[in-house]
């Protein structure tokens, strides 16, 4: 008897308390974005909505900012077209070197982000190449390029090929089964993959660090204010992120659970 | 128009495996040949620089080719506390986030597994820290554990902290920073692959008279471990290369300096690439010597 109102209710506690423990910093975070703070953002002085209304008053905080949605958007472009054409390589052809790439696929996942981070950059200088947005989008699209095969792979897993196949029996032409058949059905995969992208880029400091030069990405400026002190208005960027991803995913799953209720009633 | 269609097809049906493969070639080289330039060609340049020796010159910062492998010995001498002591804050941490993870994993995606509601919430509460930077998160934690905090002064007042005791710049803050960060990764692949979890098998484990524990450490466990597998190598590799926690300007001190601390010090601040490539090179190769005999135990096609 014991043992089942410990099994009913011991791991539902933890699993609440790991969650309040999980959320603590963000918490943190989100408050502090309304610290009516002079210098340092330490300690609590009183309400204040004017770090999120004037957040450019920190231009560094702002440029910071712009830098990454401008890294994380081209990055994730680029990688986003790579990997899918990869993905769809890997489940539908056969190949040689098929081991050797799924290899070469995997191990920058593997790979810690300070090597990859070091190598680029050694590599950069003996190339003479200065460091700059060009070298940090460069860097990003390598990081990225993996994770999109990942989730895109999946998704082309679940395709049926003989969908395409009747395309083909009706004289589609290959680009016409591609853009009318195979494409739309991939989307949702690839959409979930550019987000990944886009959220791993934006959110890369080491990498970046070492292949930045003088140009901040936000993480880089957090990382570089924190000797000093981070201002109230990181918070507000960090927290304004914060609303608009969890929002995303909420939309998402809102979404799909409304579609399936529509299969179901049907 | 048929007859066009038909007449092409002919001879691409006769050659299909050749254009099969070139179809493959075009979808995998622009990404492949990325990789190769951007992935495979750095750790090359790793390995020179890091048998480069000091210019003849002098200058500082600038290396000419060369064959020093005095340049590991050095690295291994100067940095071994800094190389032990990430291998055991990996190896602490990697364990503590599995012993917290596996338990909200299994709550996840056995217990909530007829409550879609439930999962979709707890599920976007695992990658919620995801979407805020983890170097705001870390930087919070400095707060809530720095020196004149609520924390510290009510562990002094009720007797377990001396006066002048603290907690950030410890061993303990670190790995305990390190931990929070990676919680989400060791969960997010042991749900999945608990998610899967037949539960037929643990009814027949029970209808077997087995205890919970034994139906525990029988069935369920051991068909978790390409999740637990997975989970640790996606925790232990960042962590070994992780250098933010432990810095001086997060939750670190003078004396918790991990290998990414030594690499980020020598490469970008006293600009000896050397060593910094040779650290680099020591670390990579560690790692590539775990993940083959993962890949040895699991093939290739089940890494990605």
């Amino acid at each position: 008897m014991t043992r089942f109102s410990l099994g009913k209710y011991l791991l539902p506690t933890y699993v609440f308390l790991t969650f309040l423990f999980l959320m603590v910093p963000i918490g943190y975070t989100f408050v502090f974005s309304f610290n009516d703070s002079i210098k340092s953002n330490i300690i609590w002085r009183g309400f204040t909505l004017d770090n999120w209304l004037n957040v450019c008053d920190q231009a560094d905080v702002c440029g910071a900012f712009g830098n990454s949605l401008l890294v994380a958007v081209t990055a994730t472009a680029v990688s986003t077209v790579l990997g899918t054409m990869i993905a769809i390589a890997l489940v539908r052809y056969r190949f040689k070197f098929r081991s050797a790439t799924n290899l070469l696929l995997f191990l920058p996942l593997a790979t810690p982000e300070v090597v990859m981070g070091a190598g680029l950059a050694a590599q950069f200088l003996d190339f003479g190449w200065t460091k700059g947005l060009t070298t940090v989008i460069i860097a990003h699209v390598m990081f990225t390029l993996s994770f999109v095969v990942v989730t895109v792979k999946a998704r082309v897993a679940t395709l049926d090929p003989a969908l395409e196949e009747a395309g083909r029996d009706l004289y589609a032409s290959p680009m016409q089964v591609f853009w009318k058949i195979t494409f739309p059905l991939l989307l949702p995969g690839i959409l979930s993959a550019a987000m990944l992208a886009f959220a791993l880029s934006f959110d890369d400091f080491i990498i970046t660090q070492f292949n930045s030069g003088s140009v901040d990405t936000f993480p880089k400026f957090v990382y570089t204010a924190a000797a000093r002190g981070i201002p109230p208005e990181a918070n507000v960027v960090g927290s304004f992120v914060f609303i608009v991803a969890i929002a995303i995913v909420i939309a998402v799953q809102v979404r799909s659970a409304l579609k399936k209720r529509k299969l179901l009633s049907k | 128009m048929a007859f066009v269609a038909f007449g092409s097809q002919t001879p691409a049906k006769e050659q299909g495996p050749s254009k099969t493969g070139r179809v493959a070639l075009f979808l995998l080289l622009p990404g492949l040949f990325y990789l190769a330039l951007f992935f495979i060609t750095p750790l090359v340049s790793l390995i020179i620089t890091s048998l480069k020796a000091p210019s003849a010159t002098g200058a500082i910062g600038r290396y000419d080719f060369g064959l020093e492998f005095g340049n590991y010995v050095y690295a291994v001498t100067q940095y071994a506390p800094q190389i032990f002591r990430s291998f055991s804050f990996a190896v602490l941490a990697t364990v503590l986030a599995l012993a917290i993870s596996y338990p909200i994993a299994y709550f996840i995606a056995v217990k909530s597994r007829n409550r879609p509601l439930l999962k979709g919430i707890l599920l976007t509460l695992v990658v919620a820290p995801f979407f805020i930077s983890f170097l705001l998160r870390t930087f919070a934690w400095k707060q809530i554990f720095s020196n004149d905090s609520l924390v510290v002064n009510v562990l002094k007042d009720i007797g377990i902290f001396g006066a002048d005791s603290y907690i950030i710049g410890t061993n303990f803050a670190v790995v305990f920073g390190l931990v929070y960060n990676f919680i989400p990764f060791m969960t997010l692949p042991i749900y999945a692959n608990l998610d899967r979890l037949d539960l037929s098998l643990v009814e027949a484990g029970s209808d077997l008279y087995a205890s919970p524990s034994k139906t525990f450490r029988k069935i369920t466990l051991p068909l978790s471990l390409p999740g637990i597998i997975s989970g640790t190598l996606l925790t232990f590799i960042p962590i070994s290369g992780d250098y933010v926690v432990a810095s001086r300007d997060f939750l670190g001190g003078p004396d918790t300096a991990m290998i990414g601390n030594v690499v980020e010090a020598n490469f970008l601040r006293i600009q000896d690439y050397p060593t910094a490539s040779a650290i680099s090179v020591m670390l990579m190769a560690t790692i590539v010597v775990l993940v083959s005999a993962y890949v040895r135990r699991s093939g290739t096609d089940d890494l990605l």
